[in-house]
């Protein structure tokens, strides 16, 4: 039996808590709302506490935060159209650079592995690559119109500069930037979900994508390489991605977010039926048809939508949620 | 073509999560006694005074007036888990192309969220064939960025505002 262990309630945001995200070292977090302010919290002795509060960034609603992979920067999207760079250089966090060019709410914000480049999406339709050019300096390295409706998500590969991006036109894109003439390109198109993807996220090896929607689902992804060993089909040299499992039959409204740990292999899902849910690939799974197992349900997790959760990057089982009630809480896993 | 690629490859067969066991039905009633409401009609009507009053976009009537929104309209469907209920609304736009349908599928929600004093999961939705772009409507007015964002936008929020707004 496994349950999920309530550490902390933590309130201090008014309104809607869209985004949680971990520093990279899992010490602290940042979170941001309706409420356009942004709230770091570690912890002080046993509880978690508001460190500092990052205000007068946004006009709107901030929707998503994203630590840099070195710990040092703090990108912030907003409905306002902009996004933002804060960094504490000056000793006390700051906004030092401003991102603007998607022409109304910026939805999802992420950094490359190697922190060089920076993906934001929007309800545009767009997906924008942005290089760090220098100090507190972005150049728009590429504005990708490959979906058809607002892009919800961006996230990239967890050691490659692969980005995914997930719409409300029901399908997730892959992108990469071409070596030859160093364009940014869609090179997949993934298609089975029948309504908006919310989210999406890797697994440790970059090679599955979770998924989530608001048609109940959870799909994982497999990436086929050309010249694969299980004979799956490859055309043009470009590696494909195939829906190698389904999760239906257990979220009862929308999934608003999805988190595959990298440490520990654990799945959180975040739906509109105010619960948690813990999934793991079965032990004796076949790699290309894999079985996952819901292993815990927390029920009554929020008193309203889940949005957002996420595993702390140590390892240790840590779980952030967030939700339109205002709160965010923390949850150990265990195994009781 | 190779069968492990077939979409289903599901695990669930035998653990059911708990919540279903029950009948529906009890669940139902059992939240709404809760929540202070006699019965499923007891809620629908109590919705149905929310909604009744809004007005219409361009018109001087209300929806009530021009039969957007009616009783029959109004569904109580199951419970979530957590025992909250989960309200299935249909309105119909007075005409099949209405431009301002999206709007009033706004004022709808905002209307209810506002009103009522306990949680709540809505569903909104166009009377089926009532409008040339249900669908579509369907997709963006049950899209909670969407309407988090509509509602910060100055001039639709006085739009939705100025229709929900109690008579004096």
């Amino acid at each position: 039996m496994f349950k999920l262990e309530l550490i902390q309630n933590l309130a201090g945001h008014k309104g809607i808590v869209w985004n949680v995200s971990w520093h990279p070292l899992g010490k602290y977090f940042a979170s941001c709302g309706e409420d356009k302010t942004i709230k770091l919290w570690s912890k002080s002795g046993q509880d978690w506490a508001i460190k500092t509060v990052l205000v007068d960034g946004h006009q709107r609603t901030i929707r998503e935060v994203a630590w840099s992979p070195c710990g040092n920067f703090l990108a912030s999207a907003s409905f306002d159209a902009t996004t933002a760079i804060w960094d504490k250089k000056s000793g006390e966090f700051q906004c030092n650079a401003t991102l603007e060019g998607h022409e109304n709410e910026v939805k999802s914000v992420a950094w490359s592995p190697s922190g060089h480049l920076l993906a934001t999406c929007g309800r545009d339709k767009s997906v924008w690559v942005w290089e760090v050019a220098g100090e507190d300096e972005y150049e728009c390295e590429a504005v990708l119109n490959a979906h058809n409706q607002d892009v919800k998500k961006v996230a990239w590969h967890p050691s490659l500069d692969i980005l995914a991006s997930a719409s409300y036109d029901n399908t997730v894109k892959l992108y990469q930037e071409d070596p030859v003439d160093n364009d940014w390109t869609c090179v997949a198109t993934l298609h089975s979900h029948e309504s908006t993807v919310w989210s999406l996220a890797f697994d440790k090896t970059g090679e599955r994508l979770a998924t989530c929607s608001d048609d109940r689902t959870v799909k994982i992804w497999k990436e086929y390489k050309p010249d694969n060993q299980e004979g799956v089909v490859v055309t043009d040299r470009e590696a494909v991605w195939k829906c190698i499992c389904t999760l239906s039959g257990f979220h009862t409204r929308c999934i608003y977010d999805i988190a595959w740990c990298h440490k520990t292999d654990l799945i959180a899902t975040a739906c509109g039926d105010d619960i948690i849910r813990i999934f793991k690939e079965s032990e004796d799974s076949d790699p290309n048809a894999p079985t996952f197992e819901l292993l815990c349900t927390k029920k009554n997790a929020h008193s309203q939508d889940v949005n957002c959760v996420a595993w702390n990057p140590s390892g240790n089982q840590e779980l952030l949620s967030c939700s339109d009630d205002g709160e965010i809480k923390i949850w150990k896993f265990t195994e009781a | 073509m190779i069968s492990f690629f077939s979409k289903l490859s599901l695990n669930n067969s035998s653990k059911q999560p708990v919540e279903v066991a029950k009948p529906a039905y009890m669940d139902k009633s059992a939240t709404l006694q809760e929540l202070g409401y006699k019965d499923e009609n007891e809620l629908r009507e109590t919705i149905y005074d929310y909604l009744r009053t809004i007005r219409d976009p361009e018109k001087p009537n209300t929806l009530e007036d021009l039969k957007v929104v009616y009783e029959e309209g109004i569904f109580v469907k199951e419970p979530t888990a957590d025992k909250v209920p989960v309200l299935r609304v249909e309105y119909n736009p007075t005409v099949p192309h209405c431009s301002l349908a999206t709007l009033i599928g706004l004022c709808i929600r905002i209307k209810i969220l506002r009103s009522i004093h306990h949680p709540v999961k809505l569903d909104i939705f166009i009377k089926k064939g009532a409008h040339t772009t249900e669908d579509e409507i369907n997709k963006q007015i049950n899209d909670k960025e969407r309407i988090a964002a509509a509602m910060e936008n100055p001039n639709l929020r006085n739009l939705v505002e100025n229709c929900i707004a109690e008579e004096e």
